[in-house]
């Protein structure tokens, strides 16, 4: 029986501690500086919103921890002697272990701006951080996001919500056009605006002024407009967690560099979630990302190696989903924000302005490359399947409603999107076939 | 708009005050004529000279003192009789219920006469009051989507101090209606020239509660209407429980008894419906001839044939949120409440205890009825039948389903009888979770695990604790009202009727190739 200590209790670290004692009756303890319990980070939004409590966004119940004999230790782990087997505690504790487990997570990134350490200035990522953006927030009339994100829009969806005016700082031409193809983006731009945030696209955060007190005042733009605000939010990315590492042996880039088994240069210790960066990503990946599912995908992989059974991290055909305000994102595969010369795409969006389906196909083969859906859900299972069986965008046209995953008696628009295709395509028309789902 | 709705909840107020306060009101003379009329003959030849004494010619303003002074003499009256052993004279009624028809005949005051006034000052205050609360929100709600905003710090829907006021008010509504109806004479009297234009016949407490079922859940179902009216299954579903509820639970029984013909709610099924099989009411159908007969043999294939196959096909959802009366209101009145109830494994275990239980009562309890009914024996197992009908009664029909059911929307959540108590639920229940085509499908690896659709689930049923493993949901207690489905941020959730084979699905598993989502 090994002692496996895992730090962090994200979603990460609890999903390698949940499969080790699947398989194995190691002893496991799990370290976090952050709560008691895991929790979901995902839902900290909807506990300012008055969506949830605390309480609700915690996966298991209090007494689950116990049963599977999974010790929780709070603490901050500020040293590892990584010779000793050795942690290091604030306050004096030391605890040893066998094998260790490094979930940290991530950090949000301050870009060095004057004034970014005023109170009322906050990143949004922990517990803690919700804490302060509740007490940050009270009472105030207006705040400025810095970053064009989807932590962004959910802070400002959280002012929204409480009367708080929102003025949304991006730095592109147009909201997340890094990421969105350009009529996704401006499709949600749209969205936003129409929540009555006021969205300032190509516009940077120059610096942040105190008012005397040490409390934010204002916010001055690189184009020299000061706005007034209470609050400001800076949604500007996150990085892996990773500091109190610095002066140890292991050897990181801006994550701990792992192989493709989670495993760091040093033996026995692994590092996985969004602290990990991926020496050979796999194909198509990147080295560091910071999804909640691929957190839990490197869960499982590390509890497999760890319980003898040394398994790869392979996550499979890239997916994800995200919401805007009332409008859900999904994709599956890649829909990049700009078209390369081999790939074609067809674009429909619906008169309402709140749905949209992209789908991009390889030009010669027309075999899918990856599709985005705004406002319509799409059924994972068949997208997955699809994109490794590499249909044909003429397939996939024709058994779309199979791939549906709306609730009943909603509309469906499999029709109006042959339509675009048909339109594209005027010598190779296509009728959906009529198979029944099952 | 904000104005339009603080407007809006005062003169909510204002109407249900009057309307509460009118169990205090009123002017009632109970002459002689009235006295002897509204007693039995056995509680006239009893008490009738006593009561006259007390009561005969003098007016009160409140119906209050009159049930209180008659209970006195008939408890007295009926102690003395117990005390002489004069069984057959003992009178089994509650004084209460006894009083009841004395004080409505007594009535002579504005209740009596401007019956439409103070309708409109009740009913229609507390309608165009929650109107004016309900209808500003299709503009402050912005864009059609899930709109949970403030839910956890607002006072009524997080179990403050409003909460605490609506349940204590609720509670105590339901103790009054079905234990001390003479209070609500007043209000009884009100909705007279309604009942009596479809019916025909004088309005009972019970005319007054399905008028005022009805009339909540319409104006509940505005809101449900705005709320979700991004979704066509939300819509759908609450505007057809809405209907089989006027409809079906309301008008149709009410024109039956208009034509002479038995009261029938034809969408109630055995063993929610517990007295169908109680020989008055056998007894009462066949009377009628071929439509009673008809009644009869419709209440069993509904419940023993209909109820199965459709549960086969479309999970108890059918029923549970698209036809049923208590469903219907939980659906309605209950769903700002619906994030109160229980999500505990603690919970679920306690629910399967109960629910079962009352299941098996509510069979026993039919069976003792039957076999009074074709042996004309009138104990079963050295029980009198009449017994068990009784405490069945007043425990599930009364205090579970009601008082509990309905009192405690507040507190824990809007299907607290449907969860714990009706036995209907628990016998669809069984064949959904162990032969049906329905199933709540979870969409591959995309839960977040987030929690919402866990805490929005009227029922208590951890969703997420599947869909976090991509697992399908089948749970014999799911009544489908789909709104895991709705306020899930990912598209994650959806109720499905298809093929039985493999419908609990795989959980997302790793494999050579990677993640492998399969959900069959
Ligand atoms: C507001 C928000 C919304 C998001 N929404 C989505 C979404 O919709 N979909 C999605 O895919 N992803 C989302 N993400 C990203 C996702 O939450 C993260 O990718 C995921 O939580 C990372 O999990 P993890 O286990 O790697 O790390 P974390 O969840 O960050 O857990 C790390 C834990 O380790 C603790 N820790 C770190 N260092 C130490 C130490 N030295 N000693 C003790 N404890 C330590 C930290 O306090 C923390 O509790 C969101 C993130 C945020 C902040
Ligand atoms: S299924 Fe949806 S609502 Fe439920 S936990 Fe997962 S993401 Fe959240």
């Amino acid at each position: 029986m090994k002692h496996i200590a895992i730090i962090g209790n994200g979603i990460s670290g609890i999903t390698a501690a949940r499969n080790i004692r699947k398989s194995s009756n190691h002893k496991i303890t799990i370290i976090s500086a952050e709560t008691e319990y895991f929790f979901s980070r995902t839902a900290l939004m909807y506990i300012y919103m008055g969506h949830l409590k605390f309480e609700h966004t915690k996966p298991y119940e209090d007494h689950f921890w116990k049963k599977n004999k999974l010790e929780l230790k709070k603490g901050l782990v500020k040293d590892i002697d990584f010779t000793k087997n050795r942690l290091y505690f604030d306050g004096g504790n030391v605890l040893d272990y066998d094998e260790l487990i490094l979930a940290t997570g991530s950090k949000p990134n301050k870009f060095g701006w004057p004034g970014q350490d005023l109170t009322g200035v906050q990143g949004f990522y922990s517990y803690q951080d919700l804490e302060k953006v509740e007490a940050y927030s009270k009472n105030i009339r207006h705040a400025v996001i810095v970053g064009g994100g989807l932590i962004g829009v959910e802070m400002a969806e959280m002012f929204i919500s409480r009367n708080i005016s929102v003025t949304l700082l991006v730095r592109e031409k147009s909201f997340w056009n890094i990421v969105l193809p350009e009529q996704e983006s401006a499709l949600i731009n749209k969205h936003i605006r129409s929540h009555h945030v006021d969205l300032r696209l190509e516009t940077e955060l120059k610096e942040i002024t105190d008012d005397g007190n040490g409390r934010v005042k204002s916010i001055t733009t690189t184009t020299g407009e000061e706005i007034l605000c209470n609050f400001v939010g800076l949604t500007v990315g996150v990085h892996p967690n990773i500091s109190f590492l610095k002066s140890t042996p292991i050897e990181m880039n801006k994550g701990i560099l792992v192989n493709e088994y989670l495993e760091t240069n040093l033996p026995n210790v692994y590092a996985i979630g969004d602290c990990a960066e991926h020496r050979l990503p796999p194909k198509g990946r990147k080295a560091i990302e910071q999804v909640w599912y691929t957190g839990k995908i490197m869960g499982e992989v590390v509890a497999q190696t760890i319980c003898n059974n040394k398994t790869s991290y392979r996550p499979g055909i890239w997916f994800n989903s995200a919401k805007f305000f009332d409008i859900e994102y999904q994709t599956y595969g890649f829909v990049n924000a700009t078209r390369s010369e081999d790939e074609d795409e067809i674009y429909w969006e619906h008169q309402g302005g709140m749905k949209c389906v992209h789908i991009i196909f390889s030009k010669t083969q027309h075999t899918i490359m990856g599709i985005n859906t705004f406002g319509i859900r799409m059924r994972h299972e068949v997208f997955d399947k699809w994109l490794r069986e590499t249909k044909t965008i003429e397939f996939v046209l024709r058994n779309l409603k199979e791939a549906n995953f709306d609730p009943e008696f909603f509309t469906r628009h499999e029709e109006e999107i042959i339509n675009v295709f048909n339109a594209k395509f005027p010598d190779n028309g296509i009728v959906a076939t009529m198979k029944k789902i099952n | 708009m904000k104005i339009i709705k603080n407007i809006g909840l005062l003169i909510f107020m204002l109407g249900l005050f009057i309307f509460t306060l009118s169990t205090f009101l009123g002017e009632f003379t109970p002459t002689k004529d009235i006295i002897k009329q509204s007693l039995s003959e056995q509680q006239y030849e009893n008490i009738g000279i006593q009561v006259e004494g007390a009561l005969g010619n003098k007016t009160y303003l409140s119906p209050i003192p009159i049930s209180s002074t008659f209970a006195k003499i008939y408890n007295s009256a009926n102690n003395e009789l117990k005390a002489k052993q004069q069984w057959d004279k003992v009178m089994w009624d509650s004084p209460q219920v006894a009083v009841f028809q004395l004080i409505k005949s007594s009535s002579t005051g504005i209740y009596m006469h401007y019956e439409w006034l103070i309708f409109l000052l009740t009913f229609g205050l507390s309608i165009l009051g929650s109107l004016m609360y309900i209808l500003p929100d299709v503009i402050l709600l912005g864009s059609p989507g899930i709109k949970n905003n403030k839910i956890f710090q607002s006072s009524a829907t997080n179990r403050g101090w409003i909460g605490w006021v609506s349940f204590v008010y609720l509670v105590l509504f339901y103790i009054i209606l079905y234990f001390f109806p003479a209070l609500l004479t007043n209000q009884i009297l009100i909705v007279n020239p309604i009942s009596m234009a479809i019916s025909g016949n004088a309005s009972s407490q019970w005319f007054l509660y399905g008028f005022i079922y009805c009339t909540i859940m319409s104006v509940m179902a505005v809101r449900m209407f705005i709320k979700y009216r991004h979704s066509n299954y939300q819509l759908l579903r609450t505007g057809t429980v809405l209907f089989f509820q006027i409809a079906f639970a309301f008008l149709i029984p009410e024109i039956l008894m208009r034509f002479n013909l038995p009261y029938m709610d034809f969408k109630n099924a055995w063993p929610l419906d517990y007295d169908f099989f109680f020989e008055w009411n056998i007894n009462g159908l066949i009377a009628s001839g071929n439509i009673g007969l008809f009644m009869f043999v419709w209440g069993v294939i509904f419940s023993l044939l209909i109820i199965p196959t459709f549960t086969y096909f479309y999970g108890k959802r059918w029923y549970c949120s698209w036809v049923c009366g208590c469903g219907g209101l939980a659906e309605t009145l209950g769903d700002p409440y619906r994030q109160l109830s229980d999500k505990s494994e603690k919970a679920w275990k306690i629910e399967r205890y109960l629910i079962h239980s009352v299941l098996v009562l509510a069979i026993i309890m039919t069976g003792a009825t039957l076999y009074t009914y074709f042996t004309g024996s009138s104990q079963f197992i050295g029980i009198s039948t009449y017994d068990i009908q009784k405490s069945y009664g007043f425990l599930i029909g009364a205090v579970f389903s009601g008082i509990i059911g309905t009192g405690f929307y507040p507190i824990l959540g809007n299907r607290v009888w449907c969860r714990f108590g009706c036995p209907l639920a628990a016998y669809m229940g069984l064949i959904q979770r162990f032969k049906s085509r329905f199933r709540i499908t979870t969409n591959g690896g995309q839960c977040i695990s987030c929690g919402n659709c866990s805490t929005y689930c009227e029922m208590g049923i951890d969703v997420r604790w599947y869909a976090q493993r991509g697992q399908n949901i089948v749970r014999s207690s799911c009544v489908g009202c789909g709104v895991c489905s709705s306020v899930c941020p990912r598209g994650v959730l959806n109720l499905e009727n298809k093929e039985e084979n493999g419908r609990f699905g795989k959980p997302t598993d790793l494999d050579d190739n990677g993640l492998i989502i399969s959900n069959t």
